[in-house]
């Protein structure tokens, strides 16, 4: 993560302004806010998490949504079963989608382009098919979780707890993505698109790289589906379905890719004018459509890019 | 055994119609390195095309003439407008910008024609049935399965017969070779998005009298489609075609047999959900064993 | 700077715009979740006219009580339609939502809404999860709990004596329990069962099984494009002169009729409500609603103007006062409105107890074709979960 002062300024200002969500919405005597900020921040960790991946390992998995269902279904399934303590049921979505990603990469990553994507998707559209199929999960009704996890000593009930537990996860991530990408691992990731000779010479072996890295993004994605669940309470198929994987990508490409944090501004722009045209007008679709296609054909290092200024990141 | 031979056209009815949008993904994708999920957009405008000319008193023929060229109209608009922008740029902006035209398309429709699905009649004389020895068989899925393989071998003819075919096996191979050919890239480009586009619009105009023309009905065969052009090996017609039937073949045979073969070794509730669930997934249990064992596809072209 | 002023204000607005600004609240404010995109968009688009109906009929008002309703699409995505509930909730303090279309988006929205104190009035789905020990007391349901249709389905293949069924359904629990609410009622011998991918368009193969099958009738629960595609399959199979089709009424009305075209004759259907029913809160109905909206009603058109009505009834008990909840749930539960369908009264879980129609489509007098009524099938049925419900 090559920074500019710059970008710097920005990811610091962007950081500022989800904290500020808190004391805003108490003062304007908006709760929504909160609500509408957690959304936008665990679909932001889910594509940081894909961002990672795809904007530095360039690898478009087109079933990232797998793994957020997966850590969804996960928290849902232990809840159901009586284990509510988030302290476990946490780190087992983690792992579930984390092993699931691995076995996923392990055996996609012999491929590559649009075979890659094709293969991520076949994976994908297993598990969606699998969580409509088994009764004992809700089927395509889905399932309920009668309370929040349980954290020791704060209280996830609070939709404004659980938005500052969700911005420290996505912290934590951010971090966790810059420090990787930072790394030689990470200089070993980036170099895997086109010079894999480099690769080598860092002592990495490429495709084991590519598997660590898909792993981590597949963790990622597990935490951004378990926070789904407490913050739904309720997980369902379309979690996992096609088009969801499609909203992270758009959500990180929109944002720009290589930069991490421009998942963030992916993840609020997508949402809210979501809501905000749908709020308007029945036709929020073409509309929507309208400004994508703008931002593709204009903005072409996305927002982050835009905003941030182009750094060669 | 003549439930078996049934089964076995079905897939192949389907395979054949898949084929016809799979032929224009392919190319688009072969010559222009464009990621184009507006594709199955297009297809529902042939179909919403066909079907509202029918309405308005066209004969069937004519509709689905209607149908083919309203979709390659609404290509060409595309391509000038947007996909000519995007040649060279990135898969993900791809990816994203014909994410954005579905959006448009979808409520485009909805827009002109109301959210309601439309009525498209078969016509009546190919209404019926047709005895085929033992086997009873819907006259028009028949001509389905007809004008598939006819398009098909044109497709072959042009391919591999005319200055156009020759220069889009060269780009397919080679993007590069196009211009050292002496050739106008842009409009060979324009050339087979167009002719994809049609031949997307035939599917979707064709398939008008057997489905529900409606919103969103591009989506569920999008898929079915990368499909088959993955398992194909892309760029290549000949991939699309055989990747095209064995789509057709395993998701028709799949639901037909997997239930029951469970039901021979399972009890009735594990076999029903389980059969059934295979059954859901089998074409993509079929894509990631073929690319686990063939990275490319099964008739990898070029450079990929 | 200037750019990073622009970078951090954009951050900000972009965050803030979805809250908006709370207006003074003058009308009761209903907040309508549907489905109005996808291809399930006509159902939502059917209740929400049917409501908007009752609320023009009145000018503005319903049981003389000035409301303001608020239509939002959830695109079938049940993450959509709680993210709408959560702000009309939190944001526009609505206290009376209706309008969901799908049973997986209500399964996702309405739990915490009644536990919150909200009350949901639905003019659709009846998921069995809410009717019976799911039940609450904010919770009423004016369409019919899901596994009627299918029982009065199976009611009416048992009275036209088809011997031998075959049943088809999408391979998911609702589409189970549609099939096991056909078998509560239909006491033949079923020749299969299948059960279909979720998103099938091509139903050759099962197509093929059921002609194996050598059944005398079939019932299938496959909503809308799914049933246009299959009934058009089916009867390009030849399989029409020797099967009887009955089906529920998610699979014949006036849209999928139309959609089908002369391929619908004959269909046997059934109802909770028919356009020709000759109670005159239906003749008005049906008679408004084709001059308002240039389309034929159907069923989902007539439960979103009921609902509406068996609002008005309650408004108009409480004077327009939401906040008296006993006193409004009181007036909900009495459902002292002319309903379209007839005879309308809810039962100890707050679900329907109805009669139930047979139909069939026939030609009418302009050649055009109808979905015709042939009296009742079930009288005053109510749902089998009903007695788990303890309110």
């Amino acid at each position: 993560m090559v920074s500019t002062p710059r970008r710097r300024i920005v990811l610091a200002l962007t950081l500022l302004a989800l904290v500020a969500v808190l004391p805003l919405s108490a003062l304007a005597g908006q709760p929504f806010w909160v609500n509408a900020a957690t959304r936008i921040v665990i679909y932001a960790i889910a594509a940081l998490g894909l961002d990672l991946i795809l904007g530095y390992g360039g690898m478009v998995s087109f079933g990232h949504a797998a793994y957020f269902a997966l850590g969804g279904y996960t928290v849902a399934i232990l809840a159901a079963n009586g284990v509510d303590a988030a302290l476990i049921s946490w780190p087992a979505a983690i792992l579930v989608a984390a092993a699931f990603a691995a076995a996923v990469g392990a055996l996609s990553l012999r491929t590559s382009g649009i075979f890659f994507i094709m293969i991520t998707l076949a994976f994908a559209q297993m598990i969606y098919y699998a969580t409509i199929a088994v009764k004992a999960f809700g089927g395509a009704d889905g399932m309920s979780l009668a309370a929040r996890s349980v954290v020791p000593g704060i209280d996830l009930r609070d939709p404004r707890v659980l938005y500052a537990v969700t911005l420290v996860m996505l912290f934590g991530a951010l971090a966790l993505a810059g420090v990787l990408i930072d790394s030689r691992f990470g200089v070993a990731l980036r170099a895997c698109r086109g010079n894999e000779r480099r690769v080598r010479a860092l002592g990495f072996s490429v495709f084991r790289t590519k598997l660590a890295a898909f792993a981590i993004a597949g963790a990622i994605a597990g935490l951004a589906g378990a926070l789904w669940a407490e913050y739904a309470r309720f997980v369902s198929p379309d979690m996992g379905s096609w088009t969801r994987s499609g909203e992270f990508l758009i959500v990180a490409i929109l944002g720009g890719t290589g930069t991490l944090a421009g998942a963030i501004f992916g993840s609020t722009v997508l949402l809210e004018l979501e809501s905000l045209l749908a709020g308007v007008t029945e036709h929020w679709m073409i509309a929507l459509g309208a400004i994508l296609l703008v931002v593709v054909l204009f903005a072409k290092r996305g927002l982050y890019g835009w905003l941030a200024g182009s750094s060669d990141g | 055994m003549t439930l078996a031979l049934e089964q076995v056209l079905n897939g192949l009815q389907f395979g054949v119609m898949i084929f016809l949008l799979a032929a224009g993904l392919t190319l688009v994708f072969g010559i222009m390195r464009v990621i184009n999920l507006a594709h199955g957009s297009i297809y529902m405008l042939g179909a919403y095309v066909a079907a509202a000319s029918e309405a308005r008193g066209l004969p069937f023929a004519a509709a689905v003439v209607a149908g083919a060229l309203g979709a390659a109209l609404a290509g060409l608009v595309v391509e000038v407008v947007v996909i000519r922008r995007l040649y060279g740029r990135d898969h993900l902006d791809q990816v994203l910008a014909t994410f954005a035209l579905i959006l448009i398309a979808n409520d485009g429709v909805s827009i002109v024609w109301g959210k309601t699905p439309l009525l498209m009649s078969t016509p009546p004389a190919l209404g019926g049935s047709l005895a085929l020895g033992p086997l009873t068989y819907p006259s028009y899925r028949l001509v389905l399965i007809g004008a598939g393989i006819a398009v098909a071998v044109g497709l072959y003819l042009i391919v591999q017969r005319t200055r156009l075919g020759m220069l889009m096996r060269a780009g397919a191979t080679d993007r590069e070779i196009l211009g050292a050919l002496g050739a106008d890239v842009a409009r060979i480009s324009t050339t087979v998005f167009v002719l994809g586009a049609l031949l997307a619009g035939l599917a979707g105009a064709l398939l008008g009298p057997i489905l529900a023309v409606q919103i969103g009905m591009g989506e569920q065969i999008l898929i079915l489609t990368f499909v088959a052009i993955v398992l194909g090996g892309l760029g290549s017609i000949r991939g699309a075609f055989v990747g095209a039937l064995l789509v057709g073949l395993v998701d028709t045979l799949g639901r037909a047999y997997l239930p029951s073969v469970f039901h021979a070794v399972a009890g009735p509730d594990v076999a029903d959900s389980l059969g059934n669930g295979l059954a859901a997934v089998a074409i993509y249990v079929l894509m990631a064993i073929v690319l686990i064992w063939k990275p490319r596809g099964l008739f990898p072209v070029g450079s990929g | 700077m200037h750019k990073i002023a622009r970078a951090s204000l954009a951050a900000l607005l972009v965050l803030l715009l979805g809250g908006g600004a709370a207006r003074a609240a003058e009308p009761v404010k209903i907040g309508m979740i549907t489905t109005l995109s996808t291809a399930g968009g006509y159902l939502g688009e059917d209740v929400r006219d049917g409501f908007q109906l009752a609320i023009d009929e009145e000018h503005g008002k319903l049981g003389g009580v000035p409301v303001q309703l608020l239509v939002e699409d959830d695109g079938l995505k049940p993450a959509s339609g709680k993210q709408i509930a959560d702000k009309y909730r939190l944001q526009d303090k609505v206290q009376i939502f209706t309008g969901i279309i799908y049973s997986n988006v209500a399964l996702a929205v309405v739990p915490s809404l009644v536990e919150d104190g909200a009350f949901y009035l639905s003019p659709n789905a009846g998921p069995s999860q809410l009717a019976g020990k799911g039940c609450n007391k904010n919770y009423f349901v004016v369409s019919w709990q899901n596994d009627t249709p299918h029982e009065a389905t199976g009611a009416y293949a048992d009275y036209l004596h088809i011997p031998k069924m075959v049943v088809v359904a999408p391979n998911y629990p609702a589409g189970k329990d549609a099939i096991a609410g056909f078998k509560r009622f239909y006491h033949g011998e079923i020749a299969g069962e299948y059960y279909t991918a979720l998103d099938q368009t091509d139903y050759s193969a099962e197509i093929a099984k059921i002609r194996d099958a050598k059944a005398d009738g079939i019932f299938y629960f496959l909503p809308g494009g799914l049933g246009i595609n299959f009934i058009k399959q089916f009867t390009q199979a030849g399989l029409r002169k020797s099967m009887k089709v009955v089906l529920p009424e998610f699979s014949l009305e006036s849209h999928v009729v139309s959609a089908i075209g002369d391929d619908a004759l004959g269909l046997y259907g059934t109802g909770h409500w028919l356009a020709d029913l000759p109670y005159p809160a239906n003749v008005a109905f049906v008679k408004a609603y084709t001059a308002k909206y240039h389309r034929d009603p159907t069923p989902y058109a007539s439960q979103g103007y009921d609902t509406a009505k068996l609002l008005a009834g309650a408004l108009r008990a409480v004077g327009g006062d939401v906040s008296k909840a006993d006193a409004f749930r009181d007036a909900l539960r009495k459902a002292d409105f002319k309903s379209t369908r007839g005879a309308f009264k809810f039962g100890p879980n707050q679900h329907p107890i109805q009669d139930w129609y047979s139909a069939r489509v026939v030609r009418g007098k302009n050649g055009k074709l109808v979905i015709r009524g042939f009296g009742k099938i079930l009288r005053d049925t109510g749902d089998v979960y009903a007695s788990q419900c303890k309110l």
